[in-house]
């Protein structure tokens, strides 16, 4: 096999079991660590997929920044590990069915989607070059928007944090 | 040579469903927006397969402003998170019905 193939395979495995993990543990601060460890294998993932920015502003961005801030508001808030479920069955028999529909639906969906024969790329693909040329020429409007979005996302969770009075 | 690009868009699949499972199931807020940055990772998977596969870097330009959309989404959503229990002392999604009708 592809040593390709292989890492792919690898991949697959881990993230599906740290996604999976993430979910479903009670404890929140082990759900933070599991998401840590599936976003990481999404980055080996764009790597492998010749997106070498994306896959690094995934690890800075993701691993970086968002999952500290989750760990930071669980710390924060102290939490205990959640209460075992009880009762509620119909509800969890009706997310697993919602759920396994979803996954399958979309994978078949993926699967007999024309075959992805493998392309070659240019040498540069996924670049800083290359995705900074596009992005400050085609996308430039989108990108300026970008910073009014964060703007107003930084005010929001400045107002919103604030004790009331 | 590379994996085919279907296989990445299967993986992305089931990384979806599996945190469409997690909004679905889980009660903890915190654990309910985690599942929600998975659902936005696996569609970022699929752009970036789709990108390769049309060789076209438009999926990964597309992909930063999802990861920055992210961001903003996660910094507002902790920030109601931490409002919501300095009041009410839970993060239980079924004890926090202030908005529901």
């Amino acid at each position: 096999m592809d040593p390709d193939v292989i890492l792919f395979w690898v991949v697959a495995v881990l993230s599906v079991a740290s996604a999976l993990t993430a979910v479903l543990h009670r404890n929140p601060v082990y759900c933070a660590l599991a998401l840590v460890m599936a976003l990481f294998q999404v980055a080996v993932m764009f790597v492998a997929l010749d997106a070498h920015l994306i896959a690094l502003l995934q690890v800075i961005v993701y691993a970086g920044a968002i999952v500290v801030l989750f760990l930071f508001v669980i710390m924060l808030l102290s939490l205990e590990p959640d209460a075992p479920p009880r009762g509620r069955y119909g509800m969890r028999a009706a997310s697993i069915m919602i759920a396994v529909v979803l996954g399958v639906e979309i994978g078949t969906a993926a699967l007999i989607s024309e075959p992805g024969a493998p392309f070659r790329v240019p040498f540069d693909f996924g670049s800083t070059r290359m995705v900074a040329q596009s992005l400050f020429t085609e996308h430039l409007l989108p990108f300026e928007l970008t910073s009014v979005l964060l703007l107003v996302a930084m005010i929001g969770a400045v107002v919103m944090a604030r004790r009331r009075a | 040579m590379q994996a085919p690009v279907n296989y990445y868009l299967v993986l992305a699949a089931i990384l979806f469903a599996i945190g469409a499972f997690g909004v679905l199931l889980r009660r903890n807020v915190i654990v309910i927006l985690m599942s929600v940055e998975l659902m936005l990772n696996a569609v970022n998977v699929t752009f970036v397969a789709l990108a390769r596969k049309a060789q076209s870097v438009d999926g990964q330009v597309i992909v930063f402003f999802v990861m920055t959309v992210a961001a903003a989404e996660v910094a507002i959503g902790l920030a109601i998170i931490l409002a919501n229990f300095a009041q009410r002392r839970t993060v239980n999604a079924d004890e926090i019905g202030l908005l529901r009708w």
